[in-house]
């Protein structure tokens, strides 16, 4: 305990030096996050949706974007982003293909959770906005949705953190990112604690305002209701 | 740009022993995995509350920060400490380490929704602690904790390319390592993806059959 600490004092001085590109790595970790995460909430909402739909084309194209990012991996998926589709004449800047790649993979994710929320909504629900002849955009709007939100605000909650943690991987495709500003620092001083247990705190704190921010919002949604168990209510 | 049947031959090879140790990787890292995160579930549920809150809070920092940042700092920051480990150890470790945290959940999560009713009822028999969990609480938590682990297994699954960053050459950092010394990206990439989706995609359809068999069967319990 004592070398560590040792170590520590000898080798704070670095800080001086790199704090300004650990914030700016911070500042591109949360720009990176929210707009991923901007993305994956209209993606999540555009193909839950799609999978109720009378269209079997639409049912079919809304599972195969599921199945294909969630099923390959999402740094296969960012490099061939990075990599492989300039080859084909598609170029991206790298912050634009991180935000597709943390965006669109987690959207397959959270599609399944609109999904199973809506899902779980009370059949008598869906029964009884047929009966009040509601069209399908007022049965969803008006009646299902307003009442599945709820059910998905802590799995989405669940969802923004991995977002937040896929977001280390784009350091990988240059990136320059709070995981990315580590490696700097560790290359150009050979510090290794220090950056990694910096960023490692940056990256806790930033979850924790995730997390405390979907307390919030499960919290607001919850109001006026007193039960979301849906069971034919 | 064009699909070449050729490179695909030639990088086949070494993507073979990649998907080798990738398979290792994740196998040994679930297996880490499911042992530590029943300890850790215990820790947390344990009646000492400092005991308790602390496994927790371990738990959530681990859970709340990059696996990618994890594995930097068992590879880069123990060896300074004076702990070496193999690139592969490292990242099997980090594997582990990072998802006993999803696991654990699942086991508190399976032990709690045991209705209380099942526990008096032990005490009612004077079933002691080793008899309760044995023929009343694990038999009936386990089946429906079966598909999440199962679920976790493909997830580290999938996550294994990440050891490439810490010089593992599995299944993707061989197929990575090819194409920075060809340049040629299309087919080793579009292979590694392909692969993930072809094995994961049938996996993800076996646990959704196991989650069908394991439905817990009382409707009391939510």
């Amino acid at each position: 305990m004592e070398t560590v600490f040792k170590y520590f004092q000898d080798s704070w001085s670095w800080s001086l030096e790199y704090y300004p590109i650990l914030i700016q790595g911070t500042i591109t970790t949360i720009e990176l996050t929210i707009a991923s995460a901007l993305l994956a909430l209209i993606i999540s909402f555009v193909v839950g949706l799609s999978r109720f739909s009378r269209l079997r084309l639409v049912r079919v194209i809304a599972v195969i974007y599921l199945e294909f990012f969630r099923g390959t991996s999402a740094i296969v998926q960012m490099f061939f982003m990075f990599y492989v589709l300039p080859l084909l004449g598609i170029t991206f800047p790298p912050l634009v293909a991180g935000i597709l790649a943390c965006g669109l993979n987690l959207g397959s994710y959270g599609s399944e959770v609109v999904r199973s929320a809506l899902l779980s909504v009370g059949r008598g629900q869906h029964e009884a906005a047929l009966a009040l002849n509601y069209s399908s955009y007022q049965r969803f709007r008006y009646v299902l949705i307003p009442q599945a939100i709820p059910v998905m605000i802590p799995t989405f909650g669940n969802l923004l953190i991995e977002l937040l943690k896929l977001t280390a991987v784009a350091s990988l495709i240059t990136i320059s990112d709070l995981t990315f500003m580590a490696q700097i620092i560790r290359s150009q001083t050979a510090l290794t604690l220090e950056p990694f247990f910096v960023i490692l705190v940056m990256y806790f704190i930033i979850s924790s305002v995730l997390v405390w921010f979907t307390k919030v919002a499960e919290r607001k949604f919850a109001k006026g209701r007193d039960t979301i168990s849906g069971e034919g209510v | 740009m064009d699909w070449s049947w050729e490179v695909v031959l030639e990088v086949l090879p070494s993507m073979w022993l990649g998907l080798i140790v990738t398979v290792q990787a994740a196998l040994v890292g679930a297996l880490l995995a499911y042992v530590l995160g029943l300890l850790l579930a215990l820790l947390k549920m344990s009646k000492n509350w400092i005991v308790a809150k602390t496994s927790y809070w371990i738990s959530e920092c681990v859970r709340r920060t990059p696996l990618l940042v994890q594995l930097y700092f068992l590879f880069y920051v123990l060896p300074d400490l004076g702990i070496f480990l193999s690139p592969f150890a490292a990242g099997v470790i980090g594997l582990g380490i990072h998802f006993s945290t999803y696991t654990s959940e699942v086991y508190r999560a399976g032990i709690e929704n045991v209705p209380k009713g099942q526990w008096e009822a032990s005490r009612a028999l004077n079933y002691n602690a080793y008899q309760t969990m044995r023929f009343v609480i694990l038999p009936q938590a386990i089946p429906p904790m079966i598909p999440p682990l199962a679920n976790y297994l493909i997830t580290m699954f999938k996550e294994t390319p990440l050891l490439s960053a810490i010089t593992v050459v599995e299944l993707f950092g061989a197929a990575n390592i090819f194409s920075n010394t060809t340049y040629k990206f299309l087919e080793p990439m579009t292979l590694v993806g392909l692969f993930f989706l072809l094995t994961s995609v049938p996996a993800a359809y076996a646990a959704m059959r196991l989650e069908q068999r394991f439905k817990p069967k009382n409707t009391g319990a939510s």
